[in-house]
């Protein structure tokens, strides 16, 4: 009798189950970890939604847009949620996206204006030190300091490609050469963000290639200001990261309906004390505290994503002849 | 009735000969010199080496194709009879079913074989700890339950003294009483086969001559087990 | 069971799953490209640098070994079989946790230049090529030590009580009955270290120092997601397939009795010895202890502060890993036991295979092939179980092998005369005979697997992660005190399982 109950108890839950619509977000990582912004979004939107938001996630974001060409047309993405101004144009010549409605007013450094991406949070990447250090002030400057510095390969990871395009941006081609003096400054080069992270934090190196944002985590989660990001007089490299809908999902509307919610306070005011990233939308209550204080870059730089895939395929050369020398 | 008709045995380069029958409950020493290929005529009756050419037969019965298991033959190596990481038992049980699952009757079978080998209540002990004689005991009371009537001994006792090893061969010769079985035995000492075998065959150049009486064969060797004697 | 048509087709069974895992993913890949692609000038110069380094850390950790090997074969002391107990623990070390240990001691705020320091003396750097050769000799030093070791120990004792006799000097020694041995036994080694290096991709990358030490993983990588070239991605990845199929069965047929080296705990006698060698043994032996002892230790120092306050999430991600490697382990232990039985060179060289698979390739090959049917991600557990056990195998094989020919050998005779056959000569026979080396193997899979991050972190399901995934995601939400704990815990568990399934196999029923 009891396992009737229960069998009956499961055949209903199915059942409700099976009448909620499914919201498939396509997104990386981190993103949907305890730690991260998923949680508290998913419990967010499913509470106005009256649907089942399911996560899918790929490793970081050039995965995710990997993933989502392998599946081409077939994908079971409604929305993706997770790639950056670097990868915007491989993901556009896709077609695989929809038009997007969304409009907010963004606190982004640059203006946003796109029919296809919505931005739910952005950053500069900055070297990241202990605070008692000199600091250098530029690429020149590190370059002729005795300072250690431990990067990411853009091969294989974003903050890697992002300071690729930052010099390139900076330096134009002069950048082979900039890479040539730092050359003896670099530690070794790391497959992803966190080995070349957890070494800094070791000891291994006097800098990390990070975020501007970074410091913020240790200043909220550890109390800890020792940790800041050095301001470099050529500008800082701008890093959005973005949202789609998918053209052939089957839920259009509820698409369209989470990435209006991404851009709400509701899911923005969680973004920086989760991704540690700045916000695309500043929250009504403001920044919290430990970003009110980090460095402003005087200058921002960002490669227009119709040039990335030509200038990375460059300056990924002039890196590799640079340092392999 | 045991029949090897135009044998050729081969290995390698080695080539062996030999045309005769055995009588049932017939009892045969193979002697010759080492390397003349004592061992390789019983390994082809047991099934471990393909003929040549010729037959092996068994009543009439041609044993080509049949797997060593499958032969109406109990056999005894030089070494290794026991597995040791069985128990006493367990060897002996092997011999009637190779699956050991063992009925109750199976199990009295056993316990009446050690008992007839001189081994009563040993049923539970590991081999590593008997001596060599009782290893050998064991081995006999394997051979006793598994009731081939074609018993091959390759000098399984060649490792024990003298007197040990004339103690095994008495009770081999017991068994063989007891079930009627042909025996068939390689042999290095002429009094081991003097001891229990009526019969002879010479193992030297190339062939494995025809059962000859072994009181005869004694009394008057061919020159090759003049040779091999000394 | 041996030769038995049924073990043959079971093997065949088998071998030709394995064959479908590892090249079906890669056929899927060539297929969805449309075509192979041609390697870039620099994927050539990666694939270079990865036979190079592989070249150099074969050799050295082959030479290292010698005298490592024969210090141990020849000294009895307090701790000599805790020591070559210790020898099999970086080989199951997961890799995240070596580089920290390494770099604990060998980083620039690690021990020894701390050291260094104290003295007033120049540091020592241990990002570079250098870097990469020191972490593979780590790795595969002790391997090559076992392997070695067995060779000394397979010298009959009568050889050396006749040089004993004739006064030999330990030249004369050395070459008359130690280099022969070592001359048969080393191409094996080496074949063997090689073949592991070629493979290796996280050491190389994070302490390789640049774009100048790119393996062929890597070169994988940008061909996959940096252009998402997938036809040269796949060439790639057959070019790593045929490399390392090569040099593993260069390995298999060059290593005579091959064992993984499970139970080495008798010394072998000496009778020819000098009080210089006594001391050259002695410094030998403590600095290799210091070597493979002192980054373990160091993890534990490092991790054992924040154990007591890790996130809940990596208990159950603990719990996770630990039915993963359970699920692997017996899947790896029943399929090598399949491939070894029947004795066919063939079946062998087809698990070799299992050591070459790139994981990129290997994992979106299986999203290909899956994802017509059901969700990837939704099975990830399953699929990470069957992945492990398959990269596990070669080395489970490699186990059991030498006792089971052994086995064979000694009672095959006797099991065909008394007609046991099939799974009563499974049960009977082989199976009690196996026991230890089905014990190491066992143990040996389920450390491999326990610490393998493997195909997850291609497909990371949000609800729930193995141990190694949780250390990467600590480590990406800037929880890196937690990450060393967590890493401490894999080691811990690691060991343990090995452990635990190699003492069963001593233990058992004895």
């Amino acid at each position: 009798m009891k396992h009737l109950i229960t069998a009956t108890g499961l055949v209903l839950a199915t059942q409700a189950v099976a009448e909620t619509p499914v919201l498939n977000v396509y997104t990386y990582d981190s993103f949907a970890t305890e730690w991260g912004p998923g949680p508290a979004i998913e419990e967010g939107f499913e509470a106005q939604c009256g649907c089942d938001l399911k996560w899918v996630t790929a490793g970081d974001g050039a995965a995710l847009l990997s993933r989502l060409r392998l599946e081409g047309e077939g994908t079971e993405a409604d929305v993706v949620l997770g790639l950056d101004t670097n990868l915007t144009a491989a993901a556009r010549d896709t077609g695989l996206f929809a038009p997007q409605t969304v409009s907010a007013d963004y606190a982004l450094p640059i203006a946003w204006s796109d029919d296809t991406f919505v931005p739910f949070d952005w950053g500069y990447f900055a070297f990241v030190g202990n605070a008692e250090d000199p600091k250098p002030a530029n690429f020149r400057a590190l370059a002729d300091s005795d300072r250690r510095v431990v990067i990411q390969d853009p091969r294989s990871s974003t903050p890697g490609l992002g300071l690729l395009l930052w010099i390139k941006a900076a330096y134009g081609d002069e950048a082979p050469q900039v890479w040539a003096d730092l050359k003896d400054n670099i530690v070794t080069v790391t497959p992803g963000w966190s080995e070349a992270y957890g070494m800094f934090l070791d000891g291994e190196a006097d800098l990390v290639l990070s975020y501007t944002t970074s410091p913020a985590y240790h200043v909220i989660a550890e109390e800890d200001a020792s940790k800041v990001a050095l301001p470099f007089d050529e500008g800082h490299y701008l890093q959005v990261e973005v949202a789609g809908a998918v053209a052939g999902s089957d839920q259009p509307e509820l698409a369209q309906a989470f990435l209006a919610y991404l851009a709400s306070d509701a899911a923005q005011s969680v973004i920086p004390t989760t991704n540690w990233m700045y916000p695309a939308v500043t929250p009504e209550g403001g920044l919290p505290d430990g970003f009110t204080d980090l460095v402003t870059p005087a200058k921002s730089l960002l490669v227009p994503e119709g040039d990335v895939p030509a200038m990375r395929d460059a300056a990924l050369e002039e890196w590799r002849a640079a340092l392999s020398q | 009735m045991l029949t090897l008709e135009a044998l050729t045995l081969r290995q390698g380069d080695f080539t062996l000969h030999a045309d005769w029958t055995l009588a049932p409950g017939a009892r045969l020493a193979l002697i010759g010199p080492s390397g003349a290929g004592k061992s390789t005529v019983l390994a082809s009756i047991a099934g471990f080496l393909d003929p040549e050419a010729g037959r092996i037969l068994w009543e009439g019965r041609d044993l080509r194709g049949t797997p060593p298991g499958k032969r109406p033959v109990a056999m005894l190596f030089q070494d290794g009879n026991l597995f040791p990481h069985l128990t006493v038992a367990r060897n002996v049980g092997l011999g009637i079913r190779p699956d050991l699952k063992l009925t109750a009757a199976d199990r009295d079978r056993v316990s009446a074989a050690l008992t007839r080998v001189g081994l009563a209540g040993m049923e539970d002990r590991m081999p590593g700890s008997l001596s060599g004689g009782q290893q050998s005991r064991v081995a006999l009371a394997r051979v006793l339950v598994m009731d081939r009537p074609l018993l091959l001994l390759d000098e399984p006792f060649a490792a024990l003294g003298p007197a040990l090893r004339a103690e095994m061969l008495e009770l081999v010769s017991a068994l063989c009483d007891d079930t009627g079985a042909t025996l068939v035995m390689v042999s290095h000492a002429p009094e081991d086969a003097q001891r229990i075998t009526g019969l002879t065959c010479v193992v030297a150049d190339g062939q494995a001559a025809p059962p000859v009486d072994t009181a005869a064969v004694f009394a008057d060797p061919p020159q090759v087990l003049r040779d091999y004697l000394g | 069971m041996a030769r038995s048509p049924v073990a043959v087709i079971l093997g065949g069974a088998v071998a030709l799953a394995v064959a479908a895992l590892i090249l079906g993913p890669l056929a899927a890949v060539l297929w969805h490209a449309g075509g192979a692609g041609w390697p870039s000038p620099s994927d050539w110069s990666a694939v270079r640098f990865t036979v190079w380094q592989a070249v150099l850390s074969a050799v050295l950790s082959g030479a290292l070994a010698i005298p490592v090997a024969r210090a141990l074969a020849r000294r009895r002391f307090l701790g000599r079989g805790v020591m070559i107990l210790a020898l099999g623990a970086p080989f199951i070390l997961p890799v995240v946790a070596a580089i920290a240990g390494l770099l604990a001691l060998f980083g620039r705020n690690g021990v020894l230049n701390s050291a260094l320091a104290a003295f007033g003396l120049p540091g020592i750097e241990i990002f570079g090529l250098h870097g990469v050769l020191l972490a593979h000799v780590f790795f595969n030093l002790p391997l090559a030590v076992r392997l070695l070791l067995e060779g000394w120990r397979a010298i009959p004792a009568e050889r050396f009580r006749l040089a004993a006799q004739l006064d030999m000097p330990p030249g004369a020694v050395f070459r008359l009955i130690e280099w022969p041995m070592l001359r048969q036994r080393m191409p094996g080694v080496l074949a063997v270290v090689f073949a592991i290096c070629l493979s290796s991709f996280a050491v190389v990358l994070i302490l390789g120092g640049g774009p100048a030490a790119t393996t062929i993983e890597l070169a994988i990588y940008q061909a996959f997601s940096f252009d998402f070239d997938l036809g040269r991605a796949a060439t790639l990845a057959v070019l790593q397939l045929i490399m390392v199929t090569v040099a593993a069965l260069l390995a298999l047929r060059l290593a005579r009795t091959d064992g993984m080296g499970a139970g080495l705990d008798r010394p072998m006698a000496i009778w020819t010895d000098r009080p210089g060698l006594r001391v050259q043994d002695a410094a030998v032996l403590i600095l290799t202890a210091l070597f493979i002892a002192a980054p373990m230790v160091l993890l534990v120092i490092q991790g054992l502060p924040a154990l007591v306050q890790m996130p809940a999430v990596v208990w159950s991600a603990a719990l996770t890993s630990l039915a993963v490697a359970l699920a692997s382990t017996g899947i790896a232990v029943l399929a090598g036991l399949a491939l070894a039985l029947p004795r066919r060179g063939l079946y062998d060289s087809i698990a070799m295979m299992t050591l070459a698979a790139s994981p990129l390739v290997l994992g979106t090959g299986l999203f290909l092939l899956i994802r017509p049917f059901a969700f990837p991600g939704n099975h990830i557990l399953a699929i990470t179980a069957v992945v492990n056990a398959a990269a596990a195998l070669p080395f489970v094989l490699r186990s059991l092998a030498p006792d089971l020919h052994a086995t064979e050998d000694g009672f095959g005779r006797l099991a065909d005369s008394l007609d046991l056959r099939g799974w009563a000569r499974l049960r009977w026979l082989i199976l009690p005979r196996l026991r230890r080396p089905l014990g190491f193997a066992a143990g040996l899979a389920a450390a491999l697997s326990m610490g393998d991050l493997g195909v997850i972190a291609l497909f990371p399901p949000p609800d729930t992660a193995t141990l190694p995934l949780q250390i990467y995601r600590l480590m990406g939400a800037y929880r890196m005190e937690a990450a060393a704990a967590a890493s401490l815990l894999l080691v811990a568990l690691s060991f343990g399982l090995f452990a635990v399934f190699d003492r069963i196999g001593r233990h058992a029923d004895t």
